[in-house]
């Protein structure tokens, strides 16, 4: 054992104290460091990791917001909400999925294509996010989960709201609802965070247009959740917004009576307000039923839609494009009496046919009219009398007072499937088909065939905007869209002062109309032809009058082809019922009533229909009378009260 | 060897009671107490099992403690190697006799408690070595004879304890060994061969461990191998560390910890607990409190008159904060996770019986700092 060295102790001592020295200075380095790391996280970065931190706790689970009811005019439901049976799992709660997909299997009849396409969903998407099963389940099938739910973790049988249309007849109108699809993210913005499963959102139709109002707002639901995920307690829940409600022009009841009467046919019925441009009915047939939508559509039904001959999905009304045939002799009158190119009791000789250039122009009447002015013209629906002035008016001229009128343009607002056909002249030829336009398609254009393209909802709006004495009106299908009482309000004041001598002009400027014609009488001149045409024997819809001051209307008939008659099936006077369905003309009707005093026009379509009266007009007849017929419960209507 | 009449002292009772020093005392207590409360959180607000084992843990060796620290300082210096050999035999015994858990070997079961040696180890081999340079002359020290003892007493415990495998030990103890060689007055040129020599070992040191070892190590060399793992953990503390902002969540508010997201709450990231319930003011509180005690020991290694004393105290000292620093900084994201606990305030019986054991050998030296050793 060494001695204890005093000397050598002290010279020991002293170099430990010198090492400890050195040792301290880096203990005061790494204190700072300690420090100045705390100062970095907890105070210069503490925002951003009370963020991290609060993202560790906090999540949300989002809450579908209730869509909007449409209803009808008279409060009826159109669009509502039902409750429906729904099965959700929430993956990280389940302990074995496939061992529940093999139950579920067994107890829902999955098929193992959509195990596949759900099986594939929950890897895209968090595990903590519920992915529906089944959207749809019926009463049996969902009470026999409940039955079986002890054994299934992480299933929670939902009940949620879906979608339901009463009625296939406003299937057109208001469209339908389905799952968001990658196009749908694309288009509409607001749709991006509202990303929660189950929503639907408005494909076509009105639930398109009002998409965005009738969606409502995600409302959501925040827990605390530990590290495993499991919910700890609700911070917060939002519920959302429910979707704006809105009522529709439309009356339901005539929409309906409508539908029956033409679900046979491929046809398209519209009526309108003639003063407020509210379309009262616009249905289209055949229909579909929208309802088949709203939980994805069944592979069977969506071809059958696609491959019938008919074209359930199109909407008829605004998406079909039809000539308008002779309906468009009103407005080539018209046009003819607005530019003055002739007076109306000028007469022309009709025998049948016309030639031109070597090319032989026909009426429909092959023996031909005889001598006919313009109110014969119209009335009878002359061709060569309309074949003459057309030439003389020239297509340029006509093309712009059948703009002024509605057509070539579209009616709505905001329905992307609407058409807006094509009213032609000499520019419009050169642009999109890049010729010189010929006179004898000026001839063609004065019958409304050739390039002459219309919308059925076109047609009504022409009419009702002759039938109002010549004002411009903005159709629309919501109530209250675009309000405008002035038209109502110059003709209440008309009717309650009918000694009063009122300038036109003045009457305008003081009630801020928008008039489409130079002289209205020239209006009123084409309105009482069409009253010829419908009520005076002769006229060609004669058969289809309607008799009392309260129902009589006034109207004409349309026939346009579609394929030009050959020489030898005019000689042999070949019927449009012995000719190929597909290639019969279309049956065409334009009308406003009562005449007395006007207050709806309507539009009659049917596809291959043959001629306008057989085949259009006696369907309006009965539509008009349903519509005056409900005239006093609509004017009586609480929104027109309260707008007022 | 040492008879007990040898570890007699000239002092009275009182004078020993009178000579504690009572600020180093005290900062222990408060630290115990903080880390009770801290533990009460972690057990989610209830008086839980890990809160109930912690106070039971800490009084009793805070009292072994208070006992221990009365025994004369030639009582530590003449048991020193003893000591080491004991502690060594344990290691030994870890080794066949050892308690596995999560992949590693590192207690024995005592029947009152699962024994950690390579902890006991860390104040062990400092003991050892202080006793060891007290005893030779200091022109001896940095002849290659007297270095070659220090240098097995030092690398045979690591190289036990990495095998366990337990690498944040193993370097803490290794650092404590290397802390008092250098005091000695050991030539830096040593220390630099000593490191060639380690990194030229490491090969074939890894060499001999299973697959999954060398996976930890990797995973210790570079943590974003494994993001979900020691990634996660580092993440999720600084997260709770960063939020936890100027005052802090309050206590028993640190969301981080009591949903879970905070792994190892009990024991490695107690701090992270703390400083999310109590910010950056509790955080530098807590800090602040080790200094103290680092600087109460270091001022009893300067006041003691021997060089046995003071090679411990200092060893001790420096040590001790870098148990405190690793743990720190390991928690704070400055350096990888080691599993290096915080001396006192973590939760685990054989670090706490260390420390306590480390503290009474340096408050034996406050009692007696006038006395000389041999």
């Amino acid at each position: 054992m060494n001695k204890f060295n005093p000397s050598s102790g002290k010279s020991a001592s002293i170099q430990i104290s010198r090492r400890m020295f050195v040792l301290s200075a880096g203990k005061a380095i790494v204190f700072f460091g300690i420090v100045g790391r705390l100062v970095s996280l907890q105070i210069t970065e503490s925002k951003k990791y009370s963020t991290l931190s609060d993202k560790n706790r906090f999540r949300e689970w989002k809450i579908a917001p209730r869509r909007g009811v449409i209803k009808d005019y008279f409060n009826n439901d159109i669009a509502s909400n039902e409750q429906i049976y729904q099965l959700h799992i929430t993956p990280e709660n389940t302990s074995n999925i496939n061992e529940l997909f093999f139950r579920l299997k067994n107890i829902l009849h999955l098929t193992d294509k959509k195990i596949y396409l759900i099986k594939r969903k929950i890897k895209k998407q968090k595990p903590w996010e519920p992915i529906i099963i089944s959207d749809n389940l019926s009463w049996s099938d969902f009470s026999r989960i409940n039955l079986f739910l002890h054994e299934l973790q992480g299933v929670e049988p939902i009940v949620s709201v879906a979608r339901v249309y009463h009625d296939k007849s406003t299937s057109h109108v208001v469209g339908y609802v389905a799952q968001v699809s990658v196009k749908d993210l694309k288009n509409k913005e607001y749709l991006r965070d509202m990303a929660v499963s189950g929503i639907a959102v408005g494909k076509n139709g009105l639930e398109n247009k009002l998409d965005k109002e009738i969606i409502g707002k995600v409302g959501f639901q925040r827990y605390e959740v530990n590290a495993y995920g499991k919910r700890i307690r609700q911070i917060k829940k939002d519920e959302g917004k429910e979707g704006a409600n809105y009522n529709i022009t439309i009356d339901l009841e005539v929409q309906k009576f409508t539908a029956e009467l033409i679900k046979d046919l491929a046809a398209s019925v519209c009526v309108m307000d003639i003063y407020s441009g509210e379309i009262v009915a616009m249905v289209s047939s055949p229909t579909y039923d929208p309802n088949a939508f709203v939980h994805g559509v069944k592979k069977e039904y969506w071809k059958n839609l696609l491959s019938h001959r008919d074209k359930p999905l199109l909407n008829k009304s605004i998406s079909g494009l039809y000539p308008p045939g002779s309906t468009i002799k009103t407005i080539v009158a018209l046009s003819a009496l607005e530019n003055d190119i002739i007076n109306p009791s000028k007469t022309y000789r009709c025998k049948g046919v016309i030639e031109l250039h070597g090319e032989k122009y026909h009426c429909w009447k092959k023996k031909g009219h005889g001598f006919v002015n313009m109110r014969t013209a119209i009335k009878k629906s002359c061709d060569v009398y309309f074949y003459e002035i057309a030439r003389i008016l020239g297509v340029d001229r006509l093309s712009e007072t059948a703009k002024k009128f509605g057509l070539g343009q579209r009616v709505l607002d905001g329905f992307i499937e609407e058409k807006s056909g094509v009213v032609p002249n000499t520019s419009w030829k050169k642009k999109f088909i890049g010729k010189n336009w010929y006179i004898g398609e000026t001839l063609h254009s004065g019958i409304g065939q050739g390039y002459y393209l219309t919308t059925p909802l076109q047609l009504c709006l022409m009419t009702a905007q002759i039938a109002n004495g010549g004002f411009k009106i903005k159709p629309h299908l919501i109530v209250g869209e675009k309000k405008n009482n002035n038209l109502k309000k110059y003709i209440q004041y008309k009717n309650d002062n009918p000694d009063l001598p009122l300038q036109t002009d003045i009457a305008i400027a003081n009630f801020d109309l928008d008039p489409l014609f130079k002289n209205q009488e020239n209006i009123n001149f084409i309105k009482e032809a069409m009253f010829a045409a419908t009520n005076e024997i002769g006229g060609t819809s004669y058969r289809s009058r309607l008799k009392g001051k309260k129902y009589m209307f006034a109207g004409k008939t349309g026939s346009s082809q579609i394929k030009r008659f050959t020489e030898e099936q005019r000689k042999n006077e070949v019927k449009q019922s012995e000719i190929d369905y597909l290639a019969r003309d279309h049956a065409l009707y334009i009308a406003f009533a009562p005449y007395n005093n006007p207050k709806y026009a309507i539009s009659v379509l049917v596809e291959h229909g043959g001629s306008g009266s057989s085949a259009a007009a006696p369907l309006a007849k009965q539509v008009i009378k349903k519509v005056i017929e409900r005239d006093k419960l609509r004017s009586k209507n609480e929104f027109i009260d309260s707008e007022i | 060897m040492f008879t007990p009449r040898s570890i007699q002292s000239s002092l009275t009772l009182k004078g020993k009671i009178y000579s504690i020093d009572y600020i180093l005392a005290l900062a222990v207590l408060l630290l115990g107490i903080i880390s009770m409360f801290a533990m009460y959180s972690t057990d989610g607000g209830t008086f839980g099992y890990h809160t109930k084992s912690h106070i039971i843990r800490f009084t009793i060796f805070f009292l072994l403690f208070l006992f221990l620290s009365f025994l004369h300082v030639r009582f530590w210096h003449s048991t020193g190697y003893i000591i080491y050999i004991l502690f060594f035999l344990l290691l030994l015994g870890v080794k066949y006799f050892g308690l596995t858990s999560s992949g590693s070997q590192r207690w024995i079961n005592f029947y009152f408690m699962n024994l950690q040696p390579s902890e006991l180890m860390k104040v062990g081999l400092i003991l050892f070595l202080a006793k060891y340079y007290h005893r030779i002359h200091a022109e001896n020290v940095n002849r290659i004879k007297f270095i070659f003892l220090p240098l097995v007493a030092l690398i045979a415990p690591v190289l036990l304890v990495i095998t366990q495998p337990d690498l944040g030990t193993s370097i803490l103890i290794a650092i404590g060994g290397v802390v008092v060689v250098w005091l000695a007055g050991v030539r830096i040129k040593f220390f630099v061969y000593l490191g060639v020599l380690f990194l030229s070992l490491l090969p074939i040191a890894i060499s001999f461990l299973k697959p999954y070892q060398k996976a930890r190590i990797l995973t210790f060399l570079n943590p974003d191998r494994d993001p979900l793992g020691a990634g996660y953990q580092i993440i999720q503390s600084k997260i709770a560390i960063g939020s936890g902002g100027f005052f802090g969540k309050g206590f028993l508010n640190g969301s981080q910890s009591y949903l879970d997201f905070l792994p190892e709450k009990h024991t490695d990231f107690i701090f992270t607990l703390f400083s999310e319930e109590f910010g950056f003011f509790g955080s530098i509180f807590i800090l602040l409190l080790y200094v103290l005690i680092v600087h109460r020991i270091i001022k009893i290694g300067h006041i003691t008159r021997n060089n046995f004393g003071k090679l411990y105290c200092y060893g001790f000292a420096t040590a001790f904060f870098v148990y405190v620093a690793v743990n720190m900084g390991m928690v704070l994201g400055l350096l990888p996770i080691v599993g290096a606990p915080l001396p006192i305030m973590s939760y685990g019986g054989s670090s706490m019986l260390a420390i306590m054991f480390g503290l009474s050998i340096v408050m034996s030296c406050k009692i007696y700092k006038d006395v000389p050793v041999n």
